[in-house]
């Protein structure tokens, strides 16, 4: 029987929506084990331009449960359709600087493939079906924006 | 006998709520929600065809029945990542 409190027997789960800067490396720290050969770590970070303009910075919203629940689904899937050992998504929401990074994916594998693979299909469907919105402050204004490019 | 209402970004904006609640008496499905808000909010004709519909953190289509104690949220196209 497996015990409790043995953390090596116990699956952590990281998927988090929060609302302070991320660090990639206590992500990588949680989900890094022996036997993976490859780790694809996907960054998305706040850009200083949009069509034409000039970004002064971002906001984002979320429905929290949902996009939570949403993230979650992709996580699963992901290691449904890859052959992957694991998987950590965090979104962050709220105020960005140009440069800061708004969501990291980490994929844990024993080979590369599997990991970019995974990797894609989670940041590509995240940007489809998770419910948070992007909103972009520039020089003279600020739009929502709506739909994944 | 109540549905709670939930409305996001540039939704949240143009019906100047995040959330309401409507009595569940007279509205059966996500369309005849969608309506009444139009109804008082007419600029959210426009999200007609592209406005995301969700029941209980599922997303639903605009014939999806409506049940009291639902939590329906009503929400642009996404945009994160």
């Amino acid at each position: 029987m497996r015990s409790q409190f043995s953390r090596r027997s116990v699956e952590v789960r990281v998927f988090l929506l929060v609302r302070n800067a991320i660090e990639v490396q206590p992500i990588i720290d949680t989900i890094q084990k022996p036997e993976d050969g490859a780790l694809v770590i996907f960054e998305g970070v706040v850009r200083n331009n949009a069509n034409g303009k000039n970004v002064r910075f971002l906001e984002y919203e979320a429905y929290e449960s949902m996009a939570l629940k949403k993230i979650e689904e992709i996580g699963s899937q992901a290691k449904k359709d890859f052959d992957i050992r694991d998987i950590a998504i965090v979104h962050r929401l709220g105020h960005m600087e140009i440069g800061e990074c708004s969501i990291v994916i980490v994929v844990a594998s024993a080979h590369r493939g599997p990991a970019f693979d995974a990797c894609r299909y989670s940041i590509d469907t995240i940007k489809q079906v998770v419910p948070i919105w992007k909103k972009e402050f520039y020089e003279d204004g600020e739009v929502w924006i709506e739909g994944a490019k | 006998m109540s549905i709670r209402i939930l409305f996001f970004a540039s939704l949240a904006d143009a019906t100047g709520m995040r959330e309401t609640s409507l009595d569940t008496v007279g509205f059966t499905d996500i369309a005849s929600v969608f309506n009444h808000f139009v109804h008082k909010f007419p600029s959210l004709e426009n999200y007609r065809t592209s406005a995301l519909f969700a029941i209980n953190s599922d997303f639903v289509s605009l014939d999806t029945p409506v049940r009291d104690g639902d939590e329906v949220a009503i929400f642009p196209p996404v945009s994160g990542g």
